[in-house]
């Protein structure tokens, strides 16, 4: 997307959802907020699978955002909300930026099972720092917007604001880089990465700056979360956590960057009305429904409205046991 | 110097569950293609089958001893109903694709199994604590080990001899290693594909089954057993080298140590200490200590 189209449809977001914001009721507020901040980390997620990079520990940048953030607070005294947030984004950026050279050497099902390894753990580490409140976290003091105190009848609304703020500019953001050379290259990288690399350009090299920016968003998305929740715990880096996001990326696809949050918002209104009346079996509906998605819509959600038609992706004929054992389905 | 001993006992009984669920594993990879993360799922019927059956097999007054068989019986059922029914059902829509998109299939399978074991069993934990008394203790030195974790090593060497025999050593055997080396190419030599993966898919479902009966004593069974098993076991056979049965043998002795020694030394980096080895073989040999180098087609 062009910038400047890119920029008008994020504001015209911003100001849909600031003024229904003022209309919703207290728990649909919430809600919205978790979704606009996960779907940050999803974002993120999405940002990699398109560049042919599969993750299982987006959760450790979600982690590292919200526990920077926090600490931002704590140990430096910052109580500024749009601050601590850049904050977590730098942490979480900075440590995906440190790890992707090293992870960019694998791919496939390894390079899922690095981030995994690498998400648990931090898992395992935060758990066990009992100066970061060990496996319960620790709570939050109420943050400032741009100097102001929040009065406590509109702290809701910043936060929610704050986020959609956020959310919509990172959109906006990422949906241009897809439009850019290296964002064009990355999908050509999924494609086949080894004849992009008979073209001059580095696969390994678009697979970290991928994974610098799913953790740079992953890591917006944690501290936005914490601020909301005024709380973090280790949690956030579980795999489960990793595992959700994954299927939201999958669920929206990586053709609009606007599926990423439906997929979101749909993913949490799931979440909190199971959370209610099944709990023990929304992880069942999760599944069945990821089965169904991969089954009948690999391009995801966002293929619904955009142009393109989505392919499944086909092996290659050799190396893989490509000779389908049923008919009709012969590659 | 029991220290010592002790640790060695330890990483062996914890290597050697490990082992077979691994081995399961890293057989439905190295056939199928396909990394199962529904395996800890399995693992977790298996568990809850055998505990079912114990407590059965006691209801109808049999002789305590019988709860070994109980157990074996356990995991043959799961892997009779589960295996063949998820192989050609699901799976078997999805050979050829790519493999995270399998990946992605079998989180979701874990995700249905994992309600799925909740709606048939509840959640409260079970214990099976029986047939780990069964075997008695044994003292080596001055130390008492239970005599369960030792039969469980020889089971576990048991079910690796079997696997590694029965793949190297007998026609049906070789015919699975030509599908795994090209299936293409083995199933125009006449090789019935679907039935290879099949059996494949269900030993492996077996093997997992087989590791959670004989845990089943030694844990309290309940919801949640399936994520850590299946972590643990990704890492060992990402240590030994997808699709290798030497590896997974190295690495759940590699898991096993690491563990056993964090264990005793240094508790607090239990959980991770698995991840720090498994990083650490990484950096070094990206593909595993047993895969070799494959060329990366165009």
């Amino acid at each position: 997307m062009a910038p400047t189209k890119a920029l008008a449809f994020s504001l015209a977001a911003i100001a849909v959802l600031l003024l229904a914001g003022l209309a919703a009721p207290k728990w649909l507020l919430f809600l919205s907020t978790m979704a606009a901040s996960h779907g940050l980390a999803i974002l993120g997620v999405v940002v990699l699978m398109r560049g042919g990079g599969a993750t299982f520990g987006q959760g450790l940048f979600f982690a590292v955002g919200a526990y920077g953030a926090a600490m931002a607070s704590i140990q430096l005294g910052i109580t500024d909300a749009i601050l601590r947030a850049l904050l977590g984004a730098l942490a979480a950026g900075l440590l995906a930026g440190l790890v992707a050279p090293l992870l960019a050497r694998y791919r496939g099902i390894f390079f899922a099972m690095l981030t995994l390894a690498l998400s648990m753990v931090a898992y395992g580490i935060l758990s066990k720092w009992s100066a970061l409140g060990g496996t319960d976290g620790f709570n939050l003091p109420r943050p400032t917007v741009l100097g102001m105190m929040l009065d406590t009848s509109w702290a809701d609304y910043v936060l929610y604001g704050l986020t959609v703020v956020f959310a919509a500019l990172a959109a906006a953001g990422v949906a241009v880089y897809f439009r850019s050379s290296s964002g064009l290259a990355s999908l050509a990288v999924r494609g086949n990465d080894l004849r992009v690399e008979y073209l001059g350009a580095s696969p390994r090299a678009l697979l970290a700056l991928n994974f610098s920016i799913a953790g740079a968003l992953g890591g917006l998305g944690g501290a936005l979360t914490g601020l909301a929740l005024g709380h973090v715990d280790p949690q956030f880096a579980y795999w489960t956590t990793s595992g959700e996001f994954v299927f939201a990326a999958i669920l929206a696809g990586y053709q609009s960057v606007a599926a990423v949050f439906v997929a979101s918002l749909l993913l949490e209104v799931v979440r909190s009305f199971s959370n209610l009346y099944f709990p023990n079996t929304w992880q069942l509906a999760l599944g069945v429904f990821l089965l169904l998605v991969v089954l009948f819509r690999p391009g995801g959600i966002g293929s619904l409205w955009s142009g393109r038609k989505a392919k499944p992706a086909r092996p290659e004929p050799e190396g893989e046991p490509a000779v389908a054992c049923k008919e009709g389905t012969a590659t | 110097m029991d220290l010592a001993l002790t640790i060695g006992i330890d990483a062996l009984t914890y290597a050697s569950w490990l082992f077979i669920v691994s081995l399961g594993l890293t057989l439905v990879f190295g056939v199928l293609k396909i990394l199962n993360m529904a395996h800890g799922s399995i693992y977790a019927l298996g568990a809850y089958a055998a505990a079912s059956t114990v407590a059965l097999f006691a209801s109808w007054g049999w002789s305590p001893a019988s709860s070994l068989v109980a157990m074996l019986f356990a995991a043959a059922a799961v892997a009779a109903v589960v295996g063949p029914l998820l192989e050609r059902t699901l799976l078997a829509r999805f050979y050829g694709r790519d493999e995270v998109l399998l990946l992605l299939v079998t989180y979701a399978l874990f995700l249905i199994l994992e309600d799925a074991t909740k709606l048939i069993w509840g959640v409260n934990p079970y214990y099976v604590s029986e047939p780990y008394s069964l075997l008695g203790n044994i003292e080596i030195g001055k130390l008492v080990f239970v005599g369960y974790d030792l039969a469980l090593i020889g089971l576990a060497a048991v079910c690796g001899l079997a696997v590694w025999l029965g793949l190297n050593r007998t026609v049906a055997g070789k015919v699975v290693l030509a599908v795994i080396h090209n299936p293409e190419m083995s199933a125009s030599m006449g090789v019935n594909i679907s039935v290879v993966y099949s059996v494949a898919f269900t030993i492996g479902v077996f093997l997992a089954a087989l590791g959670g009966a004989f845990t089943a004593p030694m844990i309290s069974v309940q919801p949640g057993v399936s994520v850590s098993v299946i972590i643990v076991s990704f890492a060992v056979v990402i240590i030994g080298g997808l699709g290798s049965i030497e590896g997974a043998a190295i690495g759940a002795l590699v898991v096993g140590l690491a563990r056993a020694v964090a264990v005793h030394v240094m508790p607090e980096i239990e959980l991770f200490s698995i991840y720090l080895v498994m990083a650490a073989v990484l950096v070094f040999r990206p593909e595993g200590l047993f895969q070799s180098v494959k060329a990366r087609v165009i």
